[in-house]
């Protein structure tokens, strides 16, 4: 177990790197000149410019820059924005936020996608379960945007169960309609994986002991099928927190929640490369941490998988 | 179910010995190809999203078939004041008028074009690009295999949405190959990730053993041996994909950060439409619904090829 997590560990390494690499040139060979952009229309004075992209660091070459900036980050400092911020702070500003709109996201889609799909795959080819499967498609097909201005128009301007647009970002009252439409997406995967999942073990032999053994429909249903089913959706649910705190953009956007996706939006549109580098570091970090939580999630729900 | 199970593998034989068996009789063996076809052409859903997908194909050729009024053609007189007219099928003020006064039921029907062809070029390309990297990487295995599938981690790692804001923003202008280009480099991590296991299992077959003890170049087993037996996942994955990429185009082009004015795009339209929802709910009303529909035929086809081409489903 120690020895497999130590494996693991080393292992997230190159990809740690690769993917800040990668960004980092990504948002490096953007054209346009960030520092130049800072005068607006006005043509910017030769000297004050040089003096600007030397301070900020971006007249040396680019390995020099992502050494420089590698460097930085594993002393905790993710340098400064443009306008002289420290970027630890705008990401400590934003990263709550999203962290609480995530994780509620998170907490309805596991809620309500397992949910729904156990209840469909125990009433198979019944009414629940066919209209499982129309009800997922239909919330599958519409995109974020759509769904998110149809529910603040629905609760927000008809029903005025809640403001239009959030007024405090950390506030869970005001989130829950956002997390609701982040997490609408994955729910709808997360019941059709469970449904097909239940499906496939509820004719599995040791269902049939069990039921043989005469132990009480819950507990099959609680202990033998749901945790044999679960695999498959941890699978999910693991890349998913990830793409969930990436995926904040629109929604963030549209109810104006100061998190994450609304500061990446801005950063990228104004070019401020250490700043969206920084965010990029922390989202590749959860995303990481979360995949190997799944997989020692496996060796919980199956005791049949050991890591050495 | 089981007599089922052995009707599929008796009709896997001849497709794997190389025997192209055309075979219209129900009773001669037929490939998993044709069998699959067979299960698709009784199935109510299929045929639904695939004459929906029709539609919207004829509407990407020729949308001169649908409307003759220019998407483009603003007459500030009906400056969203103009609500639909439901009593006028197929003419230009079915839908209403936007901001600019352009006809909404035109631009539904041209917007189709943007959303078709990256709908179709991105899953074409990410099925090309991920698919010759999983078999590299299921095939060959070893230290191919390590860095392969390291490079997939890497780009795995980056949300889609982000990666393709990056990389867009970096085109100053921008039309549907940019966004077709920015969808694959970050969208074909699936695809390897799909074909590598799929190969990974197949390649242990016997006929691929004895393919190679037959001398067969390493070419020749990839493409006629593996390929064929492999490939069934990889396109259920790619047609419920192709969904996917035609809702991300439209969520880029909300975001302003897709396609551009003179290109016209449903995500563009549902972006101008959002700031009038209270007022006129009708300009946000059709581009969405049209998007949301195409996305659904799409999703439904590929549920169906899913079902289709994995008996154990059935």
């Amino acid at each position: 177990m120690g020895r497999f997590v130590a494996r693991r560990l080393l292992q997230m390494i190159p990809v740690f790197l690769g993917t800040t690499f990668l960004i980092f040139m990504m948002v490096r060979i953007l054209p346009g000149d960030p520092v130049a952009a800072m005068w607006g229309d006005k043509a910017p004075d030769p000297a004050q410019l040089a003096a600007f992209t030397h301070k900020l660091g971006l007249d040396l070459p680019w390995y020099e820059q992502y050494f420089d900036y590698m460097g930085k980050l594993f002393t905790g400092n993710f340098g400064e924005t443009m306008a002289g911020r420290q970027v630890i702070d705008v990401i400590s500003e934003a990263l709550p936020v999203t962290i609480r709109l995530a994780l509620m996201a998170f907490a309805i889609e596991i809620v309500f996608g397992v949910g729904i799909g156990l209840l469909a795959g125990l009433r198979r080819g019944k009414f629940a379960d066919k209209s499982t499967l129309v009800f997922t498609l239909i919330l599958i097909s519409i995109p974020v945007p759509v769904l998110g201005y149809l529910f603040q128009t629905f609760f927000a301007d008809q029903l005025k169960w809640v403001t239009p647009t959030v007024q405090d970002s950390m506030n869970l009252g005001q989130l829950l309609l956002p997390a609701v439409v982040l997490g609408s997406l994955s729910l709808a995967y997360v019941a059709r994986l469970s449904r097909t999942s239940i499906v496939e073990n509820i004719r599995a032999d040791y269902i049939r002991t069990a039921t043989a053994k005469g132990l009480p429909r819950r507990k099959i249903i609680g202990t033998h099928l749901l945790r044999n089913s679960m695999i498959p959706v941890v699978t999910f649910l693991g890349t998913d927190l990830g793409a969930l705190m990436g995926g904040a953009i629109v929604t963030e956007g549209i109810f104006n929640v100061k998190g994450v996706g609304n500061a990446l939006f801005r950063a990228i549109g104004q070019k401020e490369g250490a700043t969206v580098v920084g965010f990029v570091v922390v989202l590749v970090i959860v995303y990481l941490v979360a995949s190997l939580i799944v997989d020692l999630l496996y060796a919980v729900l199956d005791p049949r998988i050991r890591y050495a | 179910m089981p007599d089922l199970i052995e009707k599929k593998t008796a009709a896997k034989i001849p497709a794997q010995s190389g025997s192209s068996a055309p075979a219209p009789k129900p009773e001669k063996a037929r490939s998993l190809g044709s069998d699959a076809w067979e299960e698709l052409r009784r199935r109510p859903i299929f045929l639904i999203s695939a004459a929906l997908i029709l539609v919207l194909i004829v509407m990407t050729l020729v949308p001169g078939l649908f409307t003759s009024v220019d998407p483009r053609a603003g007459d500030l007189r009906n400056h969203y004041l103009s609500p639909p007219n439901y009593s006028h099928l197929f003419q230009a003020d079915w839908f209403g008028y936007d901001g600019q006064g352009r006809s909404i039921y035109s631009r539904v029907v041209h917007g189709a074009r943007a959303s078709i062809i990256v709908g179709i070029c991105v899953t074409a390309a990410v099925t090309l690009t991920g698919g010759f990297i999983g078999m590299l990487a299921g095939y060959f295995g070893g230290w191919m295999d390590t860095i392969l599938s390291r490079v997939t981690d890497v780009f795995f790692g980056i949300p889609l949405l982000l990666g393709c804001l990056v990389v867009l923003n970096s085109f100053t202008e921008r039309t549907v190959w940019s966004v077709v280009f920015a969808l694959t480099a970050l969208g074909w991590t699936q695809m390897a990730r799909v074909m590598r296991g799929s190969v990974i299992t197949v390649k242990q077959a016997d006929y691929v053993t004895a393919a190679k003890a037959l001398g067969a170049s390493t070419g020749r087993i990839m493409l006629k041996h593996i390929l064929p037996n492999a490939i069934a996942p990889v396109i259920v994955v790619a047609t419920i994909a192709l969904g996917g990429y035609i809702a991300t185009e439209a969520t880029l082009s909300f975001l302003g950060i897709g396609l551009q004015d003179p290109t016209i795009s449903w995500g563009i339209d549902i972006n101008s439409a959002q700031k009038v929802i209270r007022t006129a709910p009708f300009a946000l009303f059709f581009p969405a619904g049209m998007l949301s529909l195409t996305v659904l035929a799409f999703i439904m086809m590929g549920d169906a090829v899913r079902d289709a081409l994995d008996p154990k489903l059935r």
